[in-house]
């Protein structure tokens, strides 16, 4: 029963989704770009027509710095926390090590990630940016945010198993986080007694990040990359601790 | 050495396991109740050596698939301790790891990646599998399109490509035409003559008096009888006619 091809599993169980969600859909990479496309229009619209206030040059590149990292932590930590009752037969009737299925799934959830940082690129490139060597930092930065997804699904997926509205809760505290992740405002309009706790968001930090680096064409600061390590590896551990812990029971209750 | 050691290992089932929403969780917080507890196994004991194959028999409920479940270690006991040595294979519910829109191929390969297979190891495996399975041009048409008996032959196929030390079957063969049960039975009796443990329950006894020697009666969690298949079976099938 000892695993040791985790790996083999790991992208087999990621093309599955893959292939499961892509089959019948022809324009399928159409559709991972078009949310995001949307939402940029709308919010500049919005923050450039309707409240005029607003003083950031090239808004829909800064509003879509924060809808592309948003975008996939509120999609990948919905599929990851039902994920574990979604494929309860892999759980209940297949001997694998559990801690797989939210993982796949967040790691399925990287392929729209990867095509939506793409168009990312795209729109930066296509605003008059140029490229700079701290780009260099952006899979890590972006790869943090996938590690922080991923040790948040280990823990609601889990408790999910033995409470179901879990994933109620979930949704509820994405559209609380759409409003406390700087994503249509500047980071300079938040309270500066708050810019610490602001920091200790990972995906507020991800988008911070994104910004400096895109944007502005300097390296985040320190602190704030520190900071996303650190509660990223944190999430990671504890989720996979608590999993661990929550695991034994599975069966009885799915 | 023995290979599958149960010793007098229990499982209980509480009403307490209802409360899917945390509204009934914390309801059962303030007001705690009684919870009705069942055994679904009771004191069972066990032991199985190199080469055995044991048939679980039972009337509906009787705590086969509990059983089954607990040696692969997919539940854990509530009582009492399990020692199994060796890789598992378990074949436990018809296409638990296939997916209906995948094409039989796909299947495969995310099946064996499931059971624990190297890539290479998948690799060279794979045209065996499919031959074995005896599905032929099929296995690039989504699994969807696949009758039931299909889905189990791949199963099947895939499961005993393991080469596993301990092999679960519960309730699955049933559906295979006579002549890939045939088979099945042929690869069942080979695996046995190279050391390997069988457990599988079945409804159908002629399928088990073809694959097991030994068998274990439950009722209601508890062990009825062990004993050699022959002699138990009988008094079972004459048990099961008297009772209706």
């Amino acid at each position: 029963m000892l695993y040791r091809n985790y790996g083999f599993l790991l992208r087999n169980l990621i093309l599955r989704d893959f292939r499961i969600r892509y089959r019948n859909m022809s324009l399928g990479v159409f559709w991972s770009l078009l949310n995001p496309l949307v939402m940029m229009a709308v919010l500049t619209f919005i923050f450039t027509r309707v409240f005029t206030g607003s003083s950031v040059p090239n808004f829909h590149v800064f509003v879509l710095c924060g809808i592309v990292p948003f975008n996939f932590f509120a999609v990948a930590w919905v599929s990851g926390t039902t994920s574990v009752y979604q494929n309860s037969g892999l759980v209940k009737k297949v001997i694998l090590p559990r801690e797989i299925v939210p993982i796949s799934t967040v790691l399925a959830n990287c392929i729209h990630f990867l095509i939506q940082i793409a168009l990312l690129v795209a729109v930066v490139l296509s605003a008059g940016y140029g490229v700079n060597g701290y780009w260099a930092l952006l899979p890590m930065v972006f790869g943090l945010e996938v590690v922080f997804v991923c040790g948040l699904s280990l823990i609601s997926s889990a408790l999910d198993v033995y409470f179901r509205d879990v994933r109620y809760v979930v949704e509820s505290a994405n559209t609380v986080l759409f409003w406390l992740v700087p994503i249509f405002y500047p980071f300079t309009a938040v309270p500066y007694r708050f810019n610490s706790l602001y920091q200790y968001n990972p995906i507020a930090a991800v988008v911070l990040a994104c910004r400096n680096i895109l944007m502005e064409g300097k390296a985040p600061p320190p602190t704030l990359l520190y900071k996303l390590f650190f509660v990223s590896s944190f999430f990671l551990v504890a989720g996979l601790l608590v999993f661990g812990r929550l695991k034994r029971k599975f069966a009885d209750y799915l | 050495m023995s290979l599958v050691r149960l010793n007098a290992v229990s499982k209980i089932y509480s009403r307490k396991m209802d409360r899917k929403f945390l509204r009934s969780y914390l309801w059962s917080r303030v007001h705690p109740a009684r919870h009705e507890r069942f055994y679904a196994l009771k004191q069972v004991t066990l032991g199985l050596h190199e080469g055995d194959s044991l048939a679980v028999v039972g009337p509906n409920g009787a705590g086969k698939s509990t059983l089954l479940s607990l040696i692969a270690g997919l539940s854990s006991p509530d009582e009492g301790q399990i020692q199994v040595n060796g890789r598992v294979a378990a074949l436990l519910e018809l296409g638990s790891g296939f997916h209906a829109d995948l094409t039989g191929a796909e299947n495969v390969l995310l099946n064996a990646a499931l059971l624990g297979f190297s890539r290479r190891r998948a690799r060279e495996k794979f045209d065996q599998i499919v031959d074995f399975s005896g599905i032929g041009e099929f296995i690039n048409e989504p699994l969807r399109t696949y009758s039931t008996g299909m889905v189990m032959r791949l199963a099947f196929s895939v499961a005993t490509a393991v080469d596993p030390d301990i092999l679960l079957i519960d309730e699955v063969l049933a559906v295979g035409d006579s002549d890939f049960q045939a088979k099945c039975v042929r690869k069942i009796q080979e695996l046995k003559q190279a050391g390997r443990v069988l457990i599988c329950t079945s409804h159908v006894l002629g399928t088990l008096r073809d694959l097991c020697t030994r068998a274990l009666w439950l009722d209601r969690g508890q062990v009825l009888r062990e004993g050699p298949l022959a002699e138990l079976l009988a008094e079972y099938q004459s048990s099961a006619s008297g009772a209706g």
